[in-house]
């Protein structure tokens, strides 16, 4: 059994301009250890999905979907609230910018501590050496003295090792990533995704990658989704998808990468777009 | 190489922190002494990640900000801008495009006013004069005429990059800096605006600093490249020269850093995942 | 206007299209908030009424009716249907007076508005904008006025100045200032290192220019809102003064001095003290929740995506 499944999701945003159509029938499916990349641009839907699952959306949202199921746990059913009391423990999300997630007030380890607290049944003690070792894990120098230090004392990267580390503290089985690295340089980057693969791997958790920058889809993912104006393009392997992409969509993206450039200028996704507008006939919902 | 627009030499530029009521200010120097030509009609790309000193060298070389020392000379003038100020002429010679086009556009300005304004407060022109020549430069950038009169949140962010572009080349600039122009965008409005840029330098001949972290982008529209680290020049050279044969520690670091898209690269991560698994 | 071309008649055509769609989104947010629709309603009525106030007055307001000391309003025992409100306790119909009372109440929020609002811009820029030693003389002088009791300050001043309702108007804009000094000073702070500023400044702006064209524009959400909250402090402490006899004087109709006047019969006639207190709370609660209704349509944090 898939350890996520989604069928034919959907998301509507109530506006100023009428009800917007963020995400129109989206299918993903995630097996227990697999990477899998959400990948598009901006207004692609990608992020709206993974907050639906997680009853994040404000109000304005109504969700509905033929399947949505975590396990066996049929989340449909349950209330938003509900839904993170149950779920909130196997799964966990990390964000983009890394300092912003973090509460300025308290300190790292104060917040680390609380995440145990609220999920886990172990003592004061317990607590401290199970921060100090998630810390270690997640490649903090000095953890030790770094439990005291407030989210502003530390560098963006450290940040989100941290955020990292507060996802992973009591072990989910799903781990969701909204451009985790995104706000982060290269060089981050780089050890930033080793570190999210390389606990993935260990934990043999679900991994899902929300990104826009195929280069990370290329270094990370197993599988991958790839989605434009809230519609499902294409779902394949990574190989398959580099190699031998059949949307015209994901073609259009991949020649657009300056690195793939043969000639003069760069191919656009103008001209994808245009034709996919007349198909679709989505002149109301895309955004001017 | 003797037709330098730009000349650069040894500049500097340190930030006062600190300093309280009892303890001394300390110097912090975000540029140490960064020497480099550029040729008129090139792309000189300037790589680096944050904190290196690429934004502090941006605001110096647009006059926003005068260095500690050293000296910026551009078609032959000196700018020195703590002693003289900064004059019409100066001001026509330079102009910058920020990052975000989110926040480099004036919420409560029409597009037609953001790009008259320079005409406005640097020319003689006429009303009307300067409204045809806002029109066709709408034209240029890729914009329809009815943009003129819409507000900037009505537009997307590549739509707006494209307006801060057009904005920065209404006074005709010989140089244009370019402060990580694409690093905002979706990766096909990224294309779009690289290829812009690309036919306005044909058109204009126009003379682009190019301020980058993506290695990938640098290398697909720079001429020449430097690498800058805690505010120093650690490799500067020709785009071939800096790809092929790297000679900094730095520079190693962060080619190896970046993700490669390709598909051998991905079958190389493949097989290694399942050895490892295996 | 010079003639226009073809094309450009729909580029102008299109720019009016701009605004209205500004003004349109505007009007969205503004009139979800059901409590701000009903406050504006209520404001609109009572600029209307003021307006003609001799068309709805029933009675002149300084009329004396001798023979209806203290009449009670209409529907109480002994009332005259003459006098809807009531009279007070020279004969005057109360109602006529709150309708011309309005006049005043408007009249003062507008002024000490228009004073602090003006005076707060110019202040507030200059010290956001400037910084520096110009920033700290203005704020330290805002924080020793903000130290004092708003009431005790403005009747301070109306003592030196003189009793009388222009010197009142003069005392509460010159209370109220330090609010919108705070607040423009502190919008310009976050404004004026975003990079539209400095594309503004590279164009060739000048300090004026900037100061008052490309950065005012964009602070004026939290100075509105301020505004209208402080037209109503204004109109509120314009009746307190005038309860303390130091606003406007007798006749005037104002509401604040018609409570004063009525101290004496709180105990015996009801009325008289009741129906001016009503009117500052209705006109206040109005205000107020424009004020709010105001906030949510222009603070684009609040709005929903």
């Amino acid at each position: 059994m898939s350890l996520l499944e989604i069928r034919n999701l959907s998301v509507e945003f109530d506006t100023a301009a009428g009800p917007f159509r963020a995400l129109a029938g989206v299918d993903y499916t995630i097996e227990a250890g697999e990477v899998l990349a959400i990948v598009g641009e901006s207004g692609s839907g990608k992020s709206v999905a993974m907050l639906a699952l997680m009853g994040l959306l404000p109000d304005t949202a109504t969700v509905t979907a033929d399947k949505m199921t975590f396990e066996d746990i049929d989340l449909r059913s349950l209330s938003a609230a509900r839904r993170r009391k149950v779920i909130g423990k196997d799964i966990a999300m990390i964000f983009q910018e890394p300092i912003a997630s973090l509460n300025p007030c308290f300190t790292v380890g104060f917040q680390l501590d609380e995440a145990l607290k609220t999920h886990t049944s172990l003592d004061r003690r317990q607590r401290r050496d199970r921060v100090i070792e998630l810390l270690t894990a997640v490649g903090i120098p000095e953890p030790e003295r770094r439990v005291g230090a407030f989210p502003h004392q530390m560098s963006g990267g450290q940040c989100q090792r941290v955020m990292i580390a507060i996802a992973t503290a009591c072990n989910p089985k799903l781990l969701i990533a909204d451009e985790p690295t995104t706000a982060l340089d290269v060089t981050i980057q780089k050890q930033i995704l080793d570190l999210l693969t390389g606990l993935q791997r260990d934990h043999g958790m679900g991994l899902i990658m929300i990104t826009h920058d195929m280069g990370v889809v290329a270094e990370t993912a197993d599988r991958v989704v790839v989605q434009y104006q809230g519609r499902q393009m294409e779902t394949a392997d990574v190989l398959t998808l580099f190699e031998n992409p059949s949307n015209p969509y994901t073609k259009a993206l991949l020649s657009a990468l300056p690195e793939n450039a043969t000639g003069d200028r760069l191919p656009t996704v103008a001209d994808f777009a245009r034709d996919y507008a007349k198909e679709t006939q989505a002149g109301t919902e895309a955004r001017p | 190489m003797s037709d330098a627009i730009l000349k650069v030499r040894d500049l500097k530029r340190g930030y006062e922190i600190g300093g309280g009521l009892f303890s001394a200010p300390r110097l912090l120097h975000a540029v140490k002494g960064v020497s480099f030509d550029v040729e008129r009609g090139t792309t000189l790309a300037v790589v680096g990640e944050s904190g290196c000193g690429k934004s502090t060298l941006a605001r110096m070389l647009t006059m926003i900000d005068a260095p500690t020392s050293g000296s910026i000379e551009i078609d032959g003038t000196p700018i020195d801008i703590a002693r003289s100020g900064i004059t019409r002429e100066m001001r026509q010679a330079v102009q910058i495009v920020f990052q975000n086009p989110y926040g480099s556009l004036n919420p409560r300005q029409k597009i037609g006013a953001v790009l008259e304004e320079p005409l406005l407060l640097n020319t003689s022109m006429s009303a009307a004069e300067r409204r045809d020549a806002a029109l066709a430069m709408l034209a240029k950038v890729g914009l329809k005429p009815e943009h003129y009169g819409r507000y900037p949140h009505m537009f997307s962010g590549g739509q707006r990059q494209r307006v801060a572009i057009a904005r920065a080349i209404m006074l005709r600039p010989r140089l244009l800096v370019l402060d990580e122009p694409v690093s905002a965008l979706d990766l096909s409005v990224q294309a779009q605006i690289l290829n812009l840029l690309a036919d306005l330098q044909d058109e204009f001949g126009l003379t682009y600093v190019f301020i980058s972290h993506d290695l990938s982008v640098v290398r697909y529209i720079a001429d020449k490249v430097m690498v800058m680290y805690f505010g120093e020049a650690v490799e500067y050279g020709t785009r071939d020269e800096v790809f092929e044969n790297p000679q900094h520690d730095y520079t190693r670091t962060l080619f190896a850093a970046t993700p490669k898209a390709d598909v051998a690269s991905i079958r190389a991560r493949l097989e290694k995942k399942k050895a490892a698994a295996g | 206007m010079t003639d226009t071309p073809t094309p450009a008649v729909s580029v102008e055509a299109e720019s009016r299209n701009a605004t209205r769609q500004m003004l349109a989104e505007f009007w969205f947010y503004f009139s979800r908030n059901r409590g701000a629709v009903v406050g504006l309603v209520v404001f609109v009525t009572l600029v209307l009424v003021a307006l003609a106030a001799p068309v709805v007055a029933p009675h002149d307001p300084d009329m004396q009716y001798r023979d209806s000391f203290l009449t009670p309003p209409f529907w109480s025992e002994g009332g005259k249907t003459a006098f809807l409100l009531g009279t007070d306790a020279v004969g005057r119909d109360i109602l006529s007076r709150l309708i011309y009372g309005a006049r005043f109440s408007l009249f003062i929020g507008l002024v000490v508005v228009t004073i602090a609002l003006t005076g707060g811009i110019v202040l507030g820029l200059v010290a956001g904008y400037f910084r520096g030693w110009v920033d700290t003389v203005i704020m330290r002088v805002m924080d020793v006025v903000l130290a004092f009791p708003s009431l005790l300050l403005a009747l301070v001043l109306v003592a030196v100045l003189g009793p009388g309702l222009v010197n009142a108007m003069i005392a509460i804009a010159l209370v109220l200032q330090p609010h919108f000094v705070r607040l423009t000073r502190a919008a310009v702070l976050a404004e004026r290192s975003r990079d539209y500023v400095v594309a503004a400044r590279l164009a060739g702006a000048g300090n004026l220019r900037l100061m008052f064209k490309t950065i005012l524009p964009n602070c004026l959400a939290p100075l509105i809102v301020q505004a209208t909250l402080s037209f109503s402090n204004a109109i509120l402490d314009a009746a307190a003064l005038g309860f303390l006899g130091m606003g406007a004087q007798p006749p005037t109709p104002e509401w604040g001095t018609m409570l004063a006047e009525a101290r004496e019969f709180i105990l015996r006639a009801w009325w008289v003290v009741t129906f001016p207190g009503l009117a500052i709370l209705i006109t206040v609660l109005a205000i107020n929740l424009v004020g709010d209704g105001l906030r949510d349509a222009l603070d684009p944090k609040l709005k929903r995506s």
